[in-house]
């Protein structure tokens, strides 16, 4: 009995490093709450977004007079360190604009908004605890929990063909992923004897060394841990898990796959940053190489692979694409290609890239959607061919639409060409050690790449400045002053972060302790 | 026969396969959720055998557990996304489900 009472003196002591999570987990009921009484409110959804800001504001408020020392909680569930604490500043920021972009639009009427708000707030809630599990069970269960909304908002817009065939698509796709990837967790559980995160590289070592067969286990260890990164390579939407992302993208109502496209997929490379960076390389890390067994896995080699495969393939299916949101989405995977070469290079240079390229990347994903929302909203539609002459209609729209498409392409003097610089300044700080031939061509392959991106992405461009309209631009709804400011405050994000980057290269370098345990 | 752990996993595998291949040749949505379920049930299988037979405690059995209510969550879900297929398209067929391609 002593000991359960110890139990509870543990989990009652972690609440108090747990407070960003309850407020999320009140301001969820909250909101539902809310949304009741306003319902026939004439500034409804003005109040409904200042309640969403709020609660973000409080969770943002708590997550700095939180304490900075890295800890674990509830029973090693969950740690605090300051790894987590910088994505839960990037879920804040990207849940704070998709907050902002959804409230003047037309995706969500008025009558739903606050139920969209409410379901927002319980995936950043998912998200916070993605970013900070360390126990598989918690890896699990966050991802589960982020997955589901993601399903139910995918599918928002009721009586949409798009939308219904999108969440059923993703429900199909993200119900198998995280099945396989339970499968495989339960195997690492029978071989390990553990579910923490924090404990699997010395089980690893204490396995090697036990007499049992050593073929057989390294086998067993290498399914196990394939079918765990099908569930992590399915959030962050990398090949061959990607099939669902174009569907899902176009369903969805646009704000949200805005959202999606940040939140999620910074929250899958925190769960692969603890997983196979922060438990399974060892002190061996720095001197193995890449095709080198790291924790008895060759998981370095494997994500390389991946990582070409992403980048290659988002790239050239972007090549043929006419609906702006399908773009979007294959310009995604490619990034997610991208931040996948800083992970195979397993390093803290590579984690710091990577958190680096996420925190540029929510700006400039972010900012490209709310072009797609605004032009969707005057001409109806997401076809490049409405995007011709949009410099002459929306100057504004254009311009700031041409900045972030440079700096995804990662365009000096753009921020992307930052992120981008770090990524590939991670891979070839490898290229003399061990292995270094391969990380050479991953380098080559990832600078080709780019190249290829180019193409596509001034395709919009040209669309946008050369290229006469397609038919004579109907009268165009007056653009909402939010959309006006979000879009030049993103814009000027973009460039000023291009030119003096020591503020994220501070930050970064003073986030990367990670909980070991 | 004395029952040992490899028939548990042996049984835990089969579920997980079955899951799989009900997953990609049913047409029914229903039927393809309810694969879904049997590759949870699967390594729900694995997580109770390895505890009772290798690890000891009760972690296993708690990771198991949790997945039994999620696995009801995530029905619960897709059946409602199931539903709204159906309003939209009038059947649940995931041939017809197909209009996105690029």
């Amino acid at each position: 009995m002593t000991n359960l009472l110890s139990l509870v003196d543990v989990n009652l002591a972690s609440a108090a490093s747990f407070r960003p999570e309850l407020a999320l987990t009140f301001g969820t009921m909250a909101m539902f709450i809310l949304d009741l009484f306003w319902k026939n409110h004439p500034a409804r959804p003005a109040r409904l977004a200042t309640g969403a800001l709020l609660v973000l504001g409080v969770a943002a408020a708590l997550l700095v007079s939180q304490p900075t020392a890295p800890g674990s909680l509830f029973n090693g569930m969950i740690a605090t360190d300051g790894f987590a604490t910088f994505f839960k500043w990037l879920f804040l920021l990207a849940a704070g604009l998709t907050v902002l972009i959804s409230a003047p639009g037309k995706d969500f009427p008025p009558a739903r908004l606050g139920e969209f708000y409410a379901l927002l707030m319980a995936m950043v809630l998912g998200l916070f605890l993605m970013a900070s599990a360390t126990d598989l069970l918690m890896v699990y269960l966050s991802i589960e929990l982020v997955s589901l909304v993601s399903y139910v908002l995918a599918g928002f817009k009721k009586g949409d063909r798009r939308a219904a065939e999108a969440s059923l698509k993703y429900v199909i796709y993200g119900g198998v992923a995280s099945g396989v990837m339970l499968f495989g967790m339960s195997y690492l559980f029978g071989l390990l004897g553990t579910t923490s995160i924090g404990q699997l590289a010395g089980r690893i070592q204490h396995l090697q060394a036990s007499g049992l067969p050593a073929a057989a286990t390294k086998l067993t260890l290498v399914v196990a841990m394939v079918l765990i990164t099908a569930g992590v390579g399915y959030k962050i939407a990398a090949v061959p898990w990607h099939m669902w992302c174009p569907d899902v993208y176009e369903g969805a109502p646009t704000p949200f796959t805005a959202f999606l496209s940040v939140g999620p997929k910074a929250a899958g490379f925190a769960v692969a940053l603890r997983l196979f960076y922060g438990a399974l390389s060892g002190p061996s890390a720095v001197t193995a190489g890449f095709g080198e067994a790291v924790g008895g896995l060759p998981w370095p080699a494997i994500i390389g692979v991946m990582s070409v495969a992403t980048m290659t393939l988002g790239n050239l299916t972007a090549l043929a694409q006419t609906n702006l949101k399908r773009l979007l989405a294959y310009s995604s995977i490619a990034h997610a290609g991208y931040l996948l070469m800083g992970l195979s290079a397993a390093s803290d240079r590579g984690v710091q890239a990577i958190m680096i390229y996420l925190l540029i990347y929510v700006v400039m994903n972010l900012g490209s959607f709310l072009v797609v929302i605004l032009v969707a909203e005057a001409t109806g539609s997401e076809s490049i061919l409405d995007y011709r002459g949009l410099a002459k209609r929306h100057p504004l729209a254009a311009t700031a639409f041409a900045v972030f498409l440079f700096s995804l392409t990662g365009i000096p003097p753009f921020a992307g060409f930052v992120g981008k610089w770090y990524l590939f300044v991670a891979v070839l700080d490898r290229v003399p050690g061990p292995g270094g031939n391969w990380y050479a061509v991953l380098a080559i392959i990832g600078a080709l790449n780019s190249a290829v991106s180019l193409y596509y992405y001034v395709r919009v461009v040209r669309a946008m400045f050369i290229d006469q309209p397609y038919a004579e631009p109907r009268q165009a709804p007056a653009t909402p002053l939010m959309y006006q400011l979000l879009l030049s405050a993103s814009a000027v994000a973009v460039l000023v972060f291009g030119l003096w980057w020591t503020p994220m290269i501070d930050w970064t370098s003073a986030s990367l302790q990670i909980f070991k345990g | 026969m004395q029952i040992s752990l490899s028939h548990f996993l042996i049984v835990g595998a089969l579920l997980f396969c079955f899951g799989l291949v009900t997953v990609t040749t049913r047409r029914n949505a229903v039927g393809v959720l309810m694969g879904v379920e049997l590759i949870l049930n699967g390594a729900n299988v694995n997580f109770a055998a390895f505890n009772h037979y290798v690890v000891g405690g009760v972690s296993g059995q708690i990771f198991a557990l949790f997945v039994i209510v999620l696995a009801a969550a995530e029905a619960a879900v897709g059946l409602a996304i199931v539903l709204a297929v159906f309003q939209t398209f009038k059947t649940i067929d995931v041939r017809y489900a197909d209009l996105m391609r690029e």
